[in-house]
Order: C-alpha cells, then sequence, then structure tokens
C-alpha cells in the first residue's frame, strides 16, 4: 500500500465520522418534529401528502397497528413491482422494446428491490424498461430505505416512551424518511454525479464506432438519479449490469469516494440521531464505535489479504475482477463498505476478491447487516445484539438487565432471539439445500470450496438483504429466484416484525433511572462486549460452513492448489 | 435451620442420595423441562441406538461407545446439580418435619375446651395454650401474654413473647408457649401453614421458574436452536466438500461426530446448572432465616434500589442513651450527675440505666441502695411526664428531685415558685437540633441541668449505607421523629434521605411514589398498620415477630426479626443474578475452544494431499492427538465442567458491595476470559490422557 492508499482511508472515514453529527442532527429535528431547513423547501408537499391519502399526522399507534400499515404498504409496494415487470411489454418507456420479464425473475427482483436487498438476478440494461426502472425500482429504492428508518423510529420510541403504547405514526415516519432526507439528498447526490458524468437521460441505446472499427451498443437512461438513491439508501440495485464498476455509474474517482461515503452516510449519521432521540448521544457514539470498530478490523484483513500476494500468481497484484481506475485500496474500501452496510452495489467483483476478503465480505453480511447495515435495518439489528448482550453481560452486575431503563425480560429476549435465528436459518438451510441438489449446484461456475462460498454468499445477501453477489454463481434460475425470493421476505420481514414486537414491549415499560448500580451501555467496556457477543453469537454459527469454503480455499491457496 | 451445619456444602447421605435421583430424573417428564439439557439427552439416546446398531451389523465402534458414555454423563451431572440442590432443601426440610405437631389441639368451645386432632382445625377457630403445649397452628394471640419457644422454626433458643394486642400478637404453629397461657384464633386452614409452605419451599416441590429464568431458558434455548441448525446443516457443506476433494460421500460425518458437536455447542454448563442456581439461591436466604413466598421475590431483591427503612431497631439501637450532663449556672456538673443518678436508680427504663451508666462512668458516683437513702422511688406517670425520687432528710422535710421533659419540669418548677432560666432553654433547643432527646433534672425549686439523651446509631451502619450507595442503592429513613431529629440521625447515620413524622399513609404513598419513578421499593416491617406499605413495595419483609397481617402481607418473612436483615436479602438476589449472568458468560465463550478442537477433526480428511491431513488441520491449533481423541476431549471436558461448577452454583459468585461496573469488570475477567482460555487448557490436558 502507498501512502496515498493510506491518506485515503483516513480522508474517507474522517469524512463519515465528521458527517455523523451534521447530519445525524438533522435527522434528529426531521423526526421529532422540530424546525428545519427543508421544511420551507418540501413542507407543502408534506401536508399535501397527508391530506391526499386521508392520514391524520397526530394519529399515533400501538405496535400492531404500525406493524399493519408497514406490511400492507410493503404487500402493495410487491405487487405493483410485480405486475409492472410482467407487463412491461405494454407499458410506455420502453425505447429497447424489451420483452416481458418472467414470473420466477419478476418476483424475485418485486421482493428484491420491496425488501431493500436489490438483488439482482437479471442485467439491468437488458432486462428492464426505463419504466420500470423509474416508477418501479427508483420508488422502492426510496421506500424501502424510509421502511426501514420508520421501523428504527418506532422502536427508539419504545425505548424512550415512558409506559405507552404510541410508537408514532407509520405514514408520517415514511413520509419525512422520504421527504425530508432520502430526497433531498440523493437530488444533491445526483446532480453531483451527472457534473462527473454519469448518464441521465431518456435516449435509446448508443450505437459507436471504436477505435478497432468494431460497433459497441453504449446504454443510456436515466442513471445518475437511482445510482443516488440507491447508494443513499443502501439499495445497491445498479442501473447496469457491472453496476458502480461501470464508466457511466462510476466515472470518476471523485464520484467513487462520494458513491462509497454515501453508503455508509445515513446508517452511520443515524447512531448520532438515534442517541439524541434516547436522550443520551454517548449511547449514540458507542453503537457508533462498535460499528467502526468491526469494519475496521474487516477493512484491515481484507487489505492484507489482498495486498499479500497470491502464491499461484507469484507476486502480481490481484486484479482480476477489479477495475484498474480504482485499483485495490478503492475496490477493497468499497466492497467492505457495501457488504457491511447491506448496499450492495460493488465496484469489483466480489467472486474474484481473496478468499479473506471474500469471507471478511460475507461475514460483513451474515453477522446480520449490523455493521452500519442498511438504513435504519442496521441499527435495528445492533439493537438485536445490544439487547442479547445487554442481557447476558447485565445479569453479571446482579440486577435484572436493563436497557436505556428498560427492563429487558422473557418477551425481549425471545423476539431478539427470533430476529437472530431467521437471517440464519435462510442462510443455513437454503445453503445447504442448494450445495446437495442439482438444482443448486447447476448454477455454479466454479467448484472446489469457492462453489461452497458462492452458494453462502448468494444466500446470506439475501437474508441479510445486502443485494451483492458472487457474480460465479447464476442465480437467474427458478429455483435461485424463488429460494433467494423467499430468503429475502424472511430476512427482511423475519427481523422487522419482531423489532416492532419489541418496541411495543419496552414503550409498555416504565423507566428505571440511572444509578451506580446500573448496568452501564455507553462505554469501552459495553463496545468490547458488544463486539464479542456479535462475533460468538453470530460468528460462530457460520464458523463451520466458513471454514469448509472461504477459510479452507485459503489455506489451499498458500498450499498452491486450485480447482 | 440447625446452626451447625448451615455451611457445609455437602456430605455424604447428601451425595448419595442426589447420585440416586440423577438417574430417576432421566424420566423425560422431568428432562423436558431443561431443553437444552433434553437436547443432549436425545443425542445420547440416539448414539446409543447406533452402538448397539453396531453391535449387530458389525461396524461396532468404540470412538461411538465411548461418546455415548459421556453424553450420558452430561445429561447425569446436570441432573445431579439439580438433585443435589434440591437435596439440601429436602434435608432442611426434613428437620422442619420433625417439629410440625402431631398434637392435639384444645379448641375453645364456648367457656369449655375440647380435645382435637391439629389437623382438623378450621381458620377461625379459637384454641388455648397452656406452658408446655405446641402451638398447633398458626394463628394470632387474642387474649394473654406469654413466652413461646420458636426455636423449631428460628433455631434462635431464647423464648420470645406473644401477647394480644400490638404488633406481637402472630404464632406460627409448631413452636411451643413455655409460660402462662394465651387463647390463639387460627388463621389458616390446615396444610397451608407457615411451616407447610416452608417446607414445600425449600423441598422445591412448587418451584416455578422466575421471571429471568425464564428469560434466560429462552436465550440458552434459541442459541441451542441457532447451533442445532448449524449442525445440522453441516452434513450438506460437507458431502459439497467431499465431493470437490475427491472423496466418497460415505465419507460423511457421522451422527455420533454431528451430536458431539452439537452438545459442545450448546451452552450445556449453565443449561445443566440452571435450575440448582436456582434452588440454591432461595437455599441461601433460608439459611439467612428468611422465607420468601416465592422464587420471583428473590429476583426482585436484585433489583431493590430503594430502600425503606425503619430509624428505630434498623439504624439506631432503639434506646436513647445518656451521653452528657449539662449544668445549670451555678451548679456543677458533679452536682447534676449525682441528682440524675438518684432520680433514675429505680428507673429500669433503658433510658434510666443508661444515665447511670454515665454517672458511674464519667464521674464515679456508684450505685446506692434507694432504701437506705430513705428515698421514694416516683415512677414515670403519663399525666406529670416526669420520673424522679422523693428523699426524706433526717429534719423530716422531703427532697424531690425529677427529670423529665423541660415542658413537664417547667411545670413542676413554677409550680414550686422556681426559675425556669432561659438558658436551660436554650440548651433544650440546642439538643433538640441537634437530634437529641433532652430531659431536665430539677430539685425542688432549682433546675440543676440537662441530660443529653441520645438516639445511638448502630455500630457499622454508615458502612452499610455507603457500600449500598455504591451499589447503587438508596437508603430512605423512615421515623416519627420530628424534621429536625430525624435530620440530624440521619446525617449521623449516612442514610440518603428521611421522611419524619411519618405515618404509615406517608409510607404507602412515598411507596407509590418511589415507583412511578421506575424505582423498586424494598422495605422491612411488623406492624398491623405497616401491612399496606409491605404489600406495596416490590420487596416487603415482614418481621416473624410481627402481626400475621404483616406476614400475609409481605412477600419473605425473616425468622430473626432482624431489621437489617433487608440488606442481606438484597445481596442474595444479586448473587443470584450474577451467577447466572457469569456461568452464561463463562459457558458461551467456552465454544470457542471447543470450535478449534473438533473442526479441525471433523475435516483433515477434507483435500488432503497424500500424508493424509488437509489444509484444515491447520486449525489444530491445540495440537490435540487425533481427530477421534479430539472430539472424545471436547465432549469430556464438557461434561466435566459442569460437575466441576456444582459448588459455584450452589454457592453463587463471590459477591462484593461495589458499583456495577466494577462488578462487571471483575466478573467478566474471571467468567468471559476463564471461559475462552480454561476449556483450551481442559481439553489440551484430556487429550494428553487419552493418548497416554
Amino acid at each position: 500500500m502507498t501512502t496515498f492508499d493510506y491518506f485515503q482511508i483516513i480522508l474517507f472515514f474522517t469524512a463519515l465520522t465528521a458527517l455523523t453529527p451534521l447530519l445525524g442532527n438533522f435527522m434528529y429535528k426531521v423526526f421529532t418534529g422540530q424546525k428545519h431547513f427543508m421544511l420551507p423547501v418540501f413542507g407543502w408537499l408534506e401536508k399535501l401528502t397527508y391530506g391526499a391519502s386521508g392520514i391524520d399526522p397526530r394519529k399515533e399507534t400501538d405496535w400492531r397497528s404500525y406493524t399493519f400499515n408497514l406490511l400492507i404498504f410493503n404487500l402493495s409496494g410487491l405487487v405493483f413491482l410485480f405486475l409492472i415487470q410482467v407487463f412491461q411489454g405494454y407499458l410506455p418507456l420502453n425505447p429497447a422494446n424489451l420483452p416481458n420479464v418472467s414470473w420466477h425473475s419478476a418476483f424475485n427482483t418485486a421482493v428484491s428491490f420491496m425488501t431493500n436487498t436489490n438483488w439482482q438476478g437479471y442485467a439491468g440494461e437488458t432486462t428492464l424498461s426505463y419504466f420500470v426502472q423509474m416508477i418501479g425500482l427508483t420508488v422502492q429504492n426510496f421506500v424501502s430505505a424510509a421502511t426501514g428508518l420508520a421501523v428504527i423510529l418506532a422502536l427508539i420510541r419504545g425505548l424512550s416512551n415512558k409506559s405507552s403504547e404510541k410508537l408514532g405514526n407509520f405514514w408520517v415516519d415514511l413520509t419525512r424518511s422520504t421527504l425530508y432526507v432520502l430526497l433531498p439528498l440523493s437530488i444533491l447526490l445526483s446532480v453531483t454525479l451527472v457534473g462527473q458524468g454519469v448518464v441521465q437521460n431518456f435516449k435509446s441505446y448508443d450505437t459507436v464506432q471504436t477505435l478497432e472499427g468494431q460497433e459497441q451498443i453504449l446504454p443510456m437512461g436515466p442513471a445518475a438519479s437511482q445510482i443516488a438513491i440507491k447508494q443513499l439508501g443502501t439499495n445497491g440495485g445498479g442501473f447496469f449490469n457491472t453496476n458502480s464498476a461501470h464508466p457511466f455509474e462510476n466515472p470518476t474517482p471523485f464520484s467513487n469516494f462520494l458513491e462509497m461515503l454515501a453508503i455508509l452516510l445515513i446508517p452511520s449519521a443515524f447512531t448520532f440521531t438515534y442517541g439524541k432521540m434516547v436522550g443520551s448521544v454517548r449511547q449514540g457514539w458507542t453503537i457508533f464505535s462498535a460499528m467502526l470498530i468491526l469494519l475496521l478490523t474487516g477493512l484491515s484483513i481484507s487489505l492484507y489479504a489482498e495486498y499479500s500476494a497470491n502464491p499461484l500468481f507469484g507476486n502480481l497484484p490481484l486484479m482480476e475482477g477489479k477495475e484498474t481506475r480504482f485499483g485495490i485500496t478503492n475496490s477493497v474500501l468499497w466492497a467492505t463498505s457495501t457488504s457491511a452496510a447491506s448496499n450492495g452495489s460493488v465496484n469489483a467483483m466480489h467472486d474474484s476478491l481473496s478468499p479473506l476478503a471474500g469471507m471478511v465480505a460475507m461475514i460483513n453480511i451474515m453477522l446480520g447487516e449490523i455493521i452500519f447495515g442498511g438504513v435504519g435495518a442496521g441499527l435495528y439489528g445492533m439493537i438485536i445484539f445490544v439487547i442479547i448482550t445487554v442481557f447476558i453481560a447485565g445479569l453479571m452486575v446482579g440486577r435484572t438487565p436493563e436497557y436505556l431503563g428498560k427492563k429487558i425480560q422473557a418477551f425481549e429476549v425471545q423476539m431478539a432471539m427470533i430476529a437472530i435465528l431467521l437471517p440464519n436459518l435462510v442462510i443455513l438451510v437454503f445453503s445447504a439445500i442448494a450445495s446437495v441438489s442439482s438444482a443448486g449446484l447447476s448454477g455454479l461456475n466454479n467448484y472446489g470450496p469457492h462453489g461452497l462460498s458462492e452458494i453462502l454468499y448468494a444466500y446470506s445477501s439475501a437474508a441479510g438483504n445486502n443485494g451483492s453477489a458472487f457474480a460465479g454463481l447464476n442465480a437467474n434460475t427458478v429455483f435461485y429466484n424463488l429460494t433467494l425470493g423467499i430468503g429475502m421476505l424472511i430476512g427482511r420481514f423475519g427481523v422487522i416484525i419482531p423489532v416492532l414486537a419489541i418496541a411495543g414491549s419496552l414503550g409498555n415499560k416504565n423507566v428505571t433511572p440511572d444509578s451506580t448500580g446500573t448496568f452501564r451501555t455507553d462505554n469501552w467496556l459495553f463496545i468490547g462486549l458488544l463486539i464479542s457477543v456479535i462475533l460468538i453469537v453470530g460468528g460462530l454459527t457460520h464458523f463451520p460452513a466458513l471454514s469448509l469454503g472461504p477459510i479452507v480455499e485459503h489455506i489451499l491457496m498458500n498450499q498452491h492448489s486450485t480447482f | 435451620m440447625n446452626p451447625q451445619n448451615k455451611n457445609i456444602l455437602f456430605n455424604k447421605e447428601l451425595l448419595l442420595t442426589a447420585a440416586k435421583d440423577s438417574f430417576t430424573k432421566l424420566n423425560p417428564a422431568s428432562l423436558i423441562k431443561n431443553p437444552v439439557i433434553f437436547i443432549v439427552a436425545i443425542g445420547s439416546v440416539l448414539t446409543t441406538v447406533i452402538v448397539f446398531i453396531g453391535l449387530f451389523d458389525g461396524n461396532y465402534s468404540f470412538f461411538n461407545l465411548q461418546i455415548a458414555v459421556w453424553l450420558w454423563f452430561t445429561v447425569l451431572f446436570a441432573n445431579f446439580a439439580e438433585a443435589i440442590a434440591e437435596g439440601r432443601g429436602k434435608a432442611q426440610a426434613e428437620s422442619l418435619r420433625k417439629n410440625r405437631i402431631t398434637a392435639k389441639a384444645r379448641k375453645l368451645n364456648g367457656n369449655q375446651d375440647v380435645l382435637i386432632s391439629a389437623t382438623d382445625l378450621k381458620k377461625g377457630d379459637l384454641v388455648v395454650c397452656e406452658a408446655g403445649d405446641v402451638i398447633p397452628s398458626d394463628g394470632e394471640v387474642v387474649e394473654g401474654i406469654s413466652s413461646v419457644d420458636e426455636s423449631a422454626i428460628t433455631g434462635e433458643s431464647a423464648p420470645v413473647i406473644r401477647e394480644s394486642g400490638g404488633d406481637r400478637s402472630a404464632v406460627t404453629g409448631g413452636t411451643k408457649v413455655i409460660s402462662d397461657r394465651i387463647i390463639i384464633r387460627i388463621t389458616t386452614e390446615p396444610g397451608d401453614t407457615f411451616i407447610d409452605r416452608m417446607i414445600a419451599l425449600v423441598e422445591g416441590a412448587k418451584r416455578q421458574k422466575t421471571p429471568n429464568e425464564i428469560a434466560l431458558s429462552i436465550l440458552l434455548s434459541g442459541l441451542s436452536v441457532i447451533f442445532l441448525l448449524s449442525v445440522a446443516t453441516l452434513p450438506a457443506f460437507f458431502g459439497y466438500s467431499l465431493q470437490a476433494s475427491g472423496l466418497p460421500a460415505d465419507q460423511n460425518l457421522t451422527l455420533p461426530v454431528l451430536i458431539a458437536l452439537l452438545v459442545c455447542l450448546i451452552p450445556t454448563t449453565i443449561g445443566g446448572l440452571l435450575s440448582a442456581i436456582g434452588i440454591s439461591g432461595m437455599d441461601r436466604l433460608i439459611r439467612r432465616n428468611v422465607i420468601a413466598t416465592s422464587g420471583r421475590a428473590i429476583e426482585a431483591a436484585g433489583d431493590v434500589d430503594v430502600l425503606l427503612l425503619d430509624k428505630t431497631g434498623t439504624i439506631t439501637l432503639g434506646n436513647r442513651m445518656a451521653t452528657d450532663f449539662i449544668p445549670a449556672e451555678g451548679v456543677t456538673v458533679e452536682e447534676l450527675a449525682d441528682a440524675a443518678q438518684l432520680s433514675s436508680l429505680s428507673d429500669e427504663t433503658p433510658e434510666g440505666r443508661s444515665i447511670v451508666v454515665l454517672a458511674k462512668e464519667a464521674f464515679n458516683i456508684r450505685g446506692r441502695e434507694v432504701q437506705q437513702l430513705n428515698a421514694t422511688f416516683i415512677p414515670f406517670a403519663a399525666q406529670t411526664r416526669m420520673s424522679g425520687v422523693d428523699l426524706k432528710s433526717e429534719d423530716g422535710s422531703v427532697h424531690r428531685i425529677r427529670k423529665g421533659s423541660s415542658d413537664a419540669i417547667r411545670t413542676f418548677i413554677q409550680n414550686s415558685n422556681g426559675f425556669f432560666s432561659g438558658q436551660i432553654q436554650e440548651i433544650v433547643t440546642g439538643l433538640a437540633m441537634q437530634g437529641a432527646t433532652p430531659l431536665v433534672v430539677a430539685a425542688d425549686n432549682r433546675v440543676l441541668g440537662v441530660i443529653h439523651l441520645k438516639d445511638i446509631v448502630k455500630g457499622g451502619m454508615k458502612q452499610r449505607f455507603a457500600e449500598l450507595r455504591k451499589m447503587g442503592i438508596r437508603t430512605v429513613m423512615i421515623t416519627g421523629d420530628n424534621p429536625l431529629t430525624a435530620a440530624a440521625i440521619a446525617a449521623e447515620a449516612g442514610v440518603d434521605d428521611f421522611m419524619a413524622e411519618a405515618t404509615p399513609e406517608d409510607k404507602l404513598r412515598r411507596i407509590r411514589e418511589e415507583q412511578s419513578k421506575g424505582h423498586l421499593v424494598g422495605m422491612i416491617g411488623d406492624g398491623t398498620n405497616d401491612a399496606p406499605a409491605l404489600a406495596q413495595a416490590d420487596i416487603g419483609i415482614a418481621m416473624n415477630s410481627g402481626t400475621q397481617a404483616a406476614r400475609e402481607a409481605g412477600n419473605m418473612v425473616d425468622l430473626d426479626s432482624n431489621p437489617t436483615k433487608l440488606i442481606e436479602v438484597v445481596e442474595v438476589g444479586k448473587q443470584l443474578l450474577m451467577t447466572r449472568g457469569s456461568l452464561t458468560t463463562f459457558s458461551i465463550a467456552n465454544d470457542v475452544a471447543k470450535y478449534f478442537a473438533i473442526i479441525p477433526a471433523i475435516a483433515v480428511a477434507l483435500y488432503a494431499g497424500a500424508d493424509g491431513t488437509g489444509p484444515l488441520s491447520l486449525l489444530n491449533i491445540m495440537n490435540l492427538g487425533s481427530p477421534q481423541s479430539a472430539i472424545l476431549s471436547a465432549v469430556i471436558f464438557n461434561a466435566l465442567i459442569i460437575i466441576l461448577l456444582v459448588p459455584l452454583a450452589l454457592k453463587g459468585v463471590r459477591y462484593r458491595p461495589i458499583s456495577a461496573s466494577l462488578a462487571l469488570t471483575h466478573n467478566l475477567f474471571i467468567y468471559g476470559l476463564g471461559g475462552l482460555i480454561v476449556p483450551f487448557i481442559g481439553i489440551k490436558l484430556i487429550d494428553i490422557l487419552i493418548n497416554l
């Protein structure tokens, strides 16, 4: 690594840390209904939205109604997205005359975008019309991220309420998240990206003559707008098949830097919002620190693995699958961030990462997408681990464990365990089925341990609502489209529903005041504990499978074996 | 509750019974109550079946047999832990049963008493007990006063007074009247007496899981399911890897190996010890002579963060003591002391005696015989609020010495045409401000001075309260004194807050107020008027000497009737939770080492080169002898650690009154870090032994 590489990494994390309180404070104002500078710009639109849809923004609901509204909203999004895909041939804005999408691919894509996963079993530019991309995908990019924010907001209210059932109004949270957070940031980012050379038009595909005299088709379309939200909303679904490795999606080092920053921006800033909303900024920074430490640890391992020479290639740097424009450091930084943050956009092919770097990306996802994680989703996933940590370690101080003054009892533990169990169930059971069935194995392009890694990665990506892939796997088959689709649904709502149930249960509880007898959840010791519990509970579950995939592959690589 | 065997953890008889019970507990109906151990039991059965099938089809495997044996041991050890905890309770119950009455009761029918069996007594019946009778059932004294030997339940041999009315009216069935005659109204139905409940409780017969225990069970079951998934899917990944390494599919993992891996990963240590920890928590409380009505109460005791303590008896010794003589102008301190002593010679109240003691210690004024002095003792009377002596001098004149409250003495002096000086008034006010009680001494028409009577704070209380504060527990002193006096004593004792001139309603209101702020309140009380507050408090400890109403209202009864017991109860509760947390942490941390033992062992053949050891052998960082010995060592360690930790589960982790952060650091260091390291050492040692 060169000094410039170190400099860039430091610059990246400095920028992220500096933006965290700035954006975090703004979101705090937005979600607590205070005055903020976006109110004059979009305030009328918020009122109009409520007026047009007959919502009383002051009416708060309990956790059951909140969950019900959320599920109804997401279900309608799913159905709509499915329908416009299977009928896209009859719909406008389809200059490339793309045909209707198959039912299983449409199901997979609809689930994928509704759940904030953005797993893409298809190639964007050769499958979906502009209409589907804009009205379907881009809309879901916004509202799936807003849904994540709504869930964490309900959880925060549950944590800070004093004996109250009310968790807020789902429609208000959804509207405010979209109008004041996601939309302004997306506009800002897409305009900047257009300035860097990202395409944004409705033209049909261009055909150009290359220098060698060959013909090349250049895909066009409204890319910049979708790219902005796919990065900011931790969606990750690229406009083009090669995602942010494509020069029209990510033309310059500056656009690369911005897009990487956008991946982690909202999840990181929301830890600050969280701290403010629960009444202790320290609590927010504690979670931020735990996330950052996990991220940096993973990044260090990946960088080490990537910069260690592969003995099979005689000391050449591992550039396979990477853009020469970005180089190793930027590819690894992106890979670590995108897997940690449940984003799933890529600027290098994860399939070509060295075994250990690939494993880091996989572990980031397997832990439950809690290292910053998806917008809203990362934080509520982290709170699940906080609850488990508080419960185990809190007992050691001799009191019924409590977090932020709320007692953690049987119901919370039960829901937290369900939220941890379900995504793991998806990863293990589906991967196991795929690795022994011909339907599963037929999608593999690689053999040996790497093939197993590809399968594990795919289901982890689905369960964690990440969306990135070890591209070696051909997943656009009925088997993969269906199992991955179901996996994404379980991975999303198998966590959201228990989290909202926890919010409801905690909200009803009284707050125990702080004293020296209180188990502290805002110091270094707690950060260490939290990380240990995440690694032991989350990591050990997958250690057997990982040791048969990337770990053995890494050892074999050093022993000069290939497959 | 025999004091001699309080500290003995095990004895031979107990161990034998527990060993026997470990087998009877193999009954699936009892095993299923503990999901983690139930999984192990299923694994043991499956492995055993495989061993037997092997015997018949010629695939007998000694390795499988060993796994099966150690899996059974794991289950038995967990059963043993529970059995021994229960056994200790049963031993206590046995000694209680011996004392239970088989006697007859003398039931009152009008003025006649009829001899009936004690078991036929109904609630509301009246019975007569005289010296030598065993009280047939729980009740309340409605007539008479007597001394009662309660050693059967308290272990305390000194008899206690039980009398009708007032706060010492409750009697317990099985205790013995040793003087006088009392009439008792029976307050419980047969079979539900205090002793019956105590027996049921210590035997664990009616034991229900407490809220925190339920939550922990859920966590452990959840973890078990996750690890079950992880192990159950392993053959699929393994099969894939076999194919990729060009190995035949029949080399896939065998069921015994998978079961061994699963049993090592699921939290069997804490799972096996969980109920033992709960039972022994109850047990520790009983050893301190406190009976809780439910295990829930003990847990809540750990959570209490506000303690309401009565001043008298809890914080102070209960009696005021003379600490100083302050003479009036023109009077020597000796003269005052002499008069004070004279006035108190026949005063048998603790205050009076303390004055005599002070006079002797400070001025060497020795006791004199009242008769020799030709004196008449004037006892304290509610009307005059004074006591003293009348001394007849040789000339026949009567010399009157009096001590009493300043108001009473002022009246006395003024009636004798004396003068109550402003200086005396100042001293009196000054003392009251310090929280003391001034007693003014007068001789005839002259005020001699003031005796400083002081509430004596019990030794060590200040330190105790400081400890509680460190643990995050706030203490509130409750007293009927005026605010000035209360403030002074509160400051001296080091309590955090006080309630002066408190009525029972004030107590109740205060408890509700604290609870609405999210605090958990503990209090101790004895009187009938304490009952509402005891019922409202999260932990209400009634004194055994108190009224039946108070005993019914609280959720614990202190047999020693010692008000400071509340603090110990809180400690027992905290220790119980700490033990659970520490062993859970230990159990989970153990998994890391077990992985490093088993994964390289099972994957040794995968992708192997010519030498037969595959790449994953690199993970064999403990350098275990062979794959089979590695798996076996992990299973053996897993079983042995349960039995090794039984004493810890029964005694509880070491408890010290320190802040939460310190306690956490401390326990984390021992049980977290220890949990990571110990199994590496243990597994390695077992492996060395196996391969000898």
